[in-house]
């Protein structure tokens, strides 16, 4: 909002992702991309954490490209001894890192206009945006679903005031629980998930419109 | 992943120019070539190739039921792997399932064929995850790995002969179950067996037999069968006052008894029954007289409802006295073949089968013509069937090979001996000849007098072949030392193996130039990879399968079997499977050799029933791209066993 009030010139990355938000694009399920993604991060503290890796791959219809698919380690100032056993990622390991402003340049370009995917999406979204504000950029523009949310969605009423872990989700839908607690691996399992609960959507509603992904728990509970 | 980043990175290479792309992870790639690694062709696969592939897979999510690809849709780009999950592919309705994919398996090859449209349709069975592969990978994966390849064409082949015949296979499978096809089935034997000890008395055996209204009853000892005794038996030997009911069983019981493993095939059974000419097996425990009785067999439990099956049709040939007969039983017998191809029985079976039948006439038409002669053979001879019906390989009817050994005769009774089974042979060549078993171009028949010889004679013969191997020698020998018995003395034939091998042991080159003749017919593919066809002639631009792909495994397997010294073992593909337990070491090529030998076979004898001839030489416009792809699988074979035959013989010492 301020960026256009003061004409505010961001870079051109930048730019280029915000022209894809300007043309309106109605289309359905089957020709969305979905940008299933994930982070690694130091630890739950938006503010004073920060990521270590993003794995992201995209679904577009039933299919999920593995050349299409985005991966990125960065480098860490700040190190956090305790999160190391979950993630497994050395501050010195053999990877390729890249600095948090490549990697967030990368990811941007990678995500374009494509709705974001992850289970509890709001954290994912809020550390890219913390490390967006640090390149003094605006907040991510992208229509979000959180795989949580819409696992809810379908089930009855009654049942979703319960919080549901991804673990606990894998054990629901017998997902193969590879790689959890990398990025990559993570956002693979939850794109799996979201194909799954999409098609249990798919056939509580024959007729499931995008729109429907994006109705509020409460809304949902009215109707 | 690589790929996609590549260009963003350059894009924005300013940043930091010193990427090294190589260290670049993908995680869900990694995960990919895990699971791709375990199942052929992939494990078949470089390390890089396998990586390459792994990073440009592409993962597709299925609900349950749901359409992958469809008969009549265009081919796709790619062929697909089930990652999770199940898929069936269907001929036709869905009725038709001919195949169901799980875990690891590949399916949608006919992709292979771009520009084509799909002969089946996939639906998966559960909910799935596939990977899908494009159509260039698949390419390179032919073109990196001979053995990947194979396995490809070799499932292409399988995918599409399971499609084009799809329908008709199956839908005789199960109308046939009662039918003809019971003949491979196991047996249902009767294990209500009643048995005696040998102290019993004949009476009691009897009464035994009438309390349980059975026809048989078994003298065990320790459980085991020794002998047994029939309503037959009561018939002709106490009916008839030679034996008193107060006697002991053991001495009207017939004995050693006929045993047999419970796993015996109607077929297999029957041909027992037939050679034995007994009514009753004893099912053993191991199948040996020398373990626990489970149950008996009675020709009675395997009385069959059909017309067209190996026994009845023998049966039948021992009872006929006219050519004319034994004509339409053989006709019979073509139908028996057809059925046997088209439900894909094992080819070695098919053989057996096929062979005892032809045995069965040509014996009979030998007794016919013996009672139309004046007198009786002046002394012990044998009928030896030569080349493709020696080798018990003879499923069509092709021309017939014959020869006849004598046994040796004091000097001033030679050509009286020599005359009487000359004509004789030409009775038999001649009622052969109406059979439909057509006279030997090439006179190779027993009423030529160069092949009507007695025992001294033939071993002089052998040898002189032996020792001087011209080119048109060794092809004699390769004609006559594929003979086998069909009738008469046994003796004169072991005879004559054992002279040809003392003739081998004195001119060991002989081999040498038998394996030069083994190699003179090359792989029949081209240089560039089309078969080799026929450049002139009658038939012209056909494909000729006996010369170019059956005759070279034949002519391979007869020179490594007499290089062994084993005689009395015709058949190529048993000659193999002995091959495979003498050179344990190269036991793969010689099993390749018996897949691609019975393959060539049924090939050979399913197109000679289509066309209504000897199925020799096949016009390759009309093969379909799968029948193509199949024959020229079985080809690579061919290739390594006379590279093999080559090194051994030194044969380029020799060219």
């Amino acid at each position: 909002m301020f960026g256009t009030i003061f004409r505010k010139k961001y870079p051109d990355f930048w730019n280029k992702y915000d022209n894809y938000f300007k043309e309106n694009k109605e289309t359905d399920i089957e020709n969305t991309r979905f940008v299933v993604f994930d982070t690694e991060s130091t630890g739950l503290d938006i503010k004073n954490d920060r990521i270590l890796s993003i794995g992201a791959i995209s679904i577009l219809g039933n299919s999920i490209d593995v050349s299409h698919s985005f991966e990125i380690y960065l480098n860490q100032e700040k190190f956090n001894a305790d999160t190391v056993k979950i993630h497994g990622i050395l501050k010195a390991g053999n990877l390729t890192k890249f600095s948090e402003e490549e990697a967030i340049i990368q990811f941007i370009n990678y995500i374009r206009d494509g709705i974001l995917v992850a289970h509890h999406v709001d954290f994912d979204v809020a550390i890219i945006d913390k490390a967006l504000s640090r390149m003094n950029l605006p907040k991510l523009k992208n229509k979000r679903i959180d795989t949580g949310v819409l696992y809810k969605m379908s089930l009855p009423y009654s049942q979703t005031y319960k919080h549901f872990g991804l673990d606990e989700l894998c054990n629901v839908y017998k997902i193969t629980k590879h790689d959890r607690h990398t990025a990559s691996g993570d956002a693979y399992i939850a794109a799996i998930l979201f194909q799954k609960i999409m098609a249990s959507l798919k056939k509580k509603n024959k007729n499931l419109q995008l729109r429907d992904l994006f109705h509020s728990q409460k809304r949902e509970g009215l109707l | 992943m690589k790929t996609n980043l590549k260009k963003t990175i350059i894009h924005y290479s300013q940043l930091n120019e010193r990427i090294n792309f190589e260290a670049m992870k993908n995680t869900i790639a990694e995960r990919v070539y895990d699971f791709l690694k375990n199942y052929p062709p992939f494990k078949m696969l470089s390390k890089e190739l396998l990586t390459t592939i792994s990073e440009n897979v592409k993962i597709l999510y299925f609900e349950t039921e749901t359409k992958i690809f469809e008969i009549d849709e265009p081919v796709g780009d790619n062929f697909y792997i089930v990652k999770d999950g199940a898929v069936g592919i269907y001929s036709g309705t869905k009725n038709g399932l001919a195949d169901k994919c799980g875990e690891g398996d590949i399916f949608g090859l006919r992709a292979l064929i771009r520009k084509d449209k799909y002969q089946l349709t996939a639906i998966t069975h559960e909910e799935s995850i596939i990977y899908s592969i494009s159509l260039d990978l698949l390419q390179e994966i032919m073109q990196t790995s001979q053995e990947a390849k194979e396995f490809i064409i070799t499932s292409f082949a399988t995918d599409n002969n399971s499609n084009t015949k799809q329908d008709s296979v199956l839908d005789k499978l199960f109308a046939n179950e009662k039918n003809s096809f019971t003949e491979v089935q196991a047996v249902q034997y009767s294990e209500n067996t009643i048995t005696c000890s040998i102290s019993t008395s004949i009476q009691e055996a009897a009464l035994l037999m009438s309390q349980h209204k059975v026809g048989s009853i078994i003298i065990t000892k320790n459980e085991k069968p020794i002998g047994i005794i029939t309503d037959k038996d009561l018939r002709f030997k106490i009916a008839t006052g030679k034996f008193g009911i107060d006697q002991k069983v053991d001495k009207i019981m017939s004995s050693p008894v006929i045993t047999s493993a419970k796993e015996i095939s109607i077929a297999e059974a029957q041909m027992s029954m037939l050679k034995c000419n007994i009514a009753h097996l004893c099912i053993t425990q191991d199948g040996t007289p020398d373990s626990k009785l489970i149950g008996i067999l009675s020709e009675h439990d395997i009385v069959l409802s059909y017309g067209n099956n190996p026994s009845v049709l023998i049966k039948e040939i021992k009872r006929s006295k006219e050519t004319a007969i034994l004509k339409s039983v053989r006709q019979k017998a073509e139908q028996l073949l057809k059925a046997y191809l088209e439900q894909n029985v094992d080819i070695l079976f098919i053989a057996n089968v096929l062979s005892h039948i032809n045995d069965a006439i040509t014996k009979q038409l030998i007794e016919l013509s013996i009672d139309e002669m004046n007198e009786k053979p002046p002394v012990n001879f044998a009928w030896l069937s030569l080349g493709s019906m020696g080798r018990n390989e003879q499923f069509l009817l092709t021309d017939q090979d014959n020869a006849l050994v004598f046994d040796d005769v004091a000097e001033n009774e030679y050509t009286k001996t020599k005359d009487y089974f000359i004509s004789l042979s030409h009775k038999i060549n001649d009622k052969l000849n109406q059979i439909g078993f057509e006279y030997c171009p090439a006179d190779v028949m027993a009423r030529n007098p160069k092949w009507c010889l007695s025992l001294s004679q033939w071993n002089n013969q052998f040898k002189q072949w032996i020792v001087s191997p011209t080119n048109e020698k060794v092809m004699l020998c390769t004609i006559f030392f594929d003979y086998r018995l069909v009738y008469g003395k046994h003796e004169l034939v072991s005879q004559m193996t054992q002279s040809i091998f003392k003739s081998i042991d004195g001119f060991e080159i002989f081999l040498n130039f038998l394996a030069l003749n083994a190699t003179q017919n090359p792989p029949p593919l081209s240089f560039f990879r089309n078969f080799l066809v026929e450049a002139g002639g009658e038939h012209k631009n056909q494909f000729d399968i006996k010369a170019r792909a059956i005759m070279p495994l034949v002519d391979a397997a007869r020179l490594l079997i007499l290089s062994h010294h084993v005689g009395n073992c015709n058949n190529t593909i048993l000659r193999y499977q002995r091959l495979v337990k003498l050179e344990p070491q190269n036991a793969e090529l010689f099993e390749e050799c018996i897949e691609s030998y019975k393959k060539l076979l049924h090939f050979r004898s399913l197109q000679g029933i289509r066309n209504n001839d000897s199925g020799r030489y096949v016009d390759l416009n009309s093969l379909s791209k799968s029948d193509k792809l199949q024959l020229r699988s079985s080809f690579k074979p061919i290739k390594d066993i006379q590279e093999l035959i080559s090194v051994r013989f030194r044969l380029s010492h020799l060219r």
